[in-house]
């Protein structure tokens, strides 16, 4: 999309912001703060942070296979615990949504009505991560639980 | 008399030379993290869905799928990107949150060396990975280590 940049003759756009709220110290009024913007970003970092230090246990534990077998398969055993195993959900959930949402990131940057709908964007990778979820959570706690 | 005027509308700063190598962490971010999730649900769902899921994970069960070339250049590729984009995301958390200059290099020091040693690590834990260690209890070892003893 090209807009003219002559200030002339640049017809005048309306930006609709949020009134400001009353009674609060949040001085409101702005476009992107406690918004679904806000929130996906403050998803997507915090999601980050989890996979990025569950990574680095990952490859160490990995790392265990050529310790010794019963080496490794002791470590493993940690992640088949009841506990583990629904902390996993988690981990999964973590990883869904910032898969998801990293993708919204890409179509907000390349695709031309992308920075438009970020908002049902948002709301179209919350809707994905319900349904991976839905198929993801009861097949992994029934192997967990041996239901 | 003559004056010489500056010219008005000089750029403030130099366009700088060399690599942007911001621009290509910011590419790198885009490219591996499409890739990642074809690699990552991948990874889980052969891992956690597929058969007994996270029960069925022991040294046989790796063994046998590092036996499998499909698998090594599929974590390959794993380990390499997803350690990169996740450092590379620490970084950017770093120049956000981290204020002092100290610090600031204290943590970046900490991300490279700690990306570097780990992308070592799990390099060599995927190539130099012995499946039929000798000594080990039979049972514990992937199927095919009974035809090489």
């Amino acid at each position: 999309m090209t807009t003219s940049v002559n200030p002339s003759s640049a017809p005048s756009v309306q930006i609709s912001a949020p009134a400001p709220r009353k009674r609060s110290v949040i001085p409101g009024g702005t476009l992107y703060r406690g918004k679904e913007g806000m929130w996906s970003w403050v998803l997507h970092r915090i999601t980050g942070v989890g996979i990025y230090f569950f990574l680095l246990v990952h490859i160490l534990d990995t790392a265990l296979i050529r310790v010794s077998p019963e080496a490794y398969n002791a470590v493993i055993g940690a992640y088949q615990t009841p506990f583990m195993g629904v902390a996993e959900v988690g981990l999964v959930g973590a990883i869904v949504f910032h898969a998801f949402n990293g993708l919204r990131i890409i179509l907000v940057d390349f695709w031309n009505i992308g920075t438009r709908i970020q908002r049902p964007m948002f709301y179209g990778v919350l809707g994905l991560w319900v349904v991976t979820m839905a198929a993801f959570t009861p097949r992994h706690l029934m192997n967990v639980f041996g239901w | 008399m003559s004056v010489t005027i500056e010219k008005p509308n000089a750029p403030i700063r130099r366009p700088r030379k060399g690599i942007n190598w911001e621009k290509w962490g910011w590419i790198y971010m885009r490219v591996s993290g499409i890739v990642l999730v074809v690699l990552i649900f991948g990874h889980l769902f052969v891992n956690l869905m597929v058969g007994e899921g996270v029960k069925a994970i022991d040294f046989a069960f790796v063994a046998g799928k590092l036996a499998n070339p499909f698998w090594v250049v599929w974590d390959t590729a794993l380990l390499w990107l997803a350690l990169i984009h996740g450092a590379n995301g620490m970084r950017t958390l770093v120049n956000d949150y981290a204020t002092k200059a100290t610090m600031r290099m204290v943590l970046h020091g900490a991300l490279l060396v700690s990306t570097l040693a780990l992308l070592i690590l799990g390099t060599l834990t995927i190539y130099a990975f012995d499946p039929c260690p000798a000594g080990s209890p039979a049972d514990l070892l992937p199927s095919f280590c009974k035809a090489a003893n």
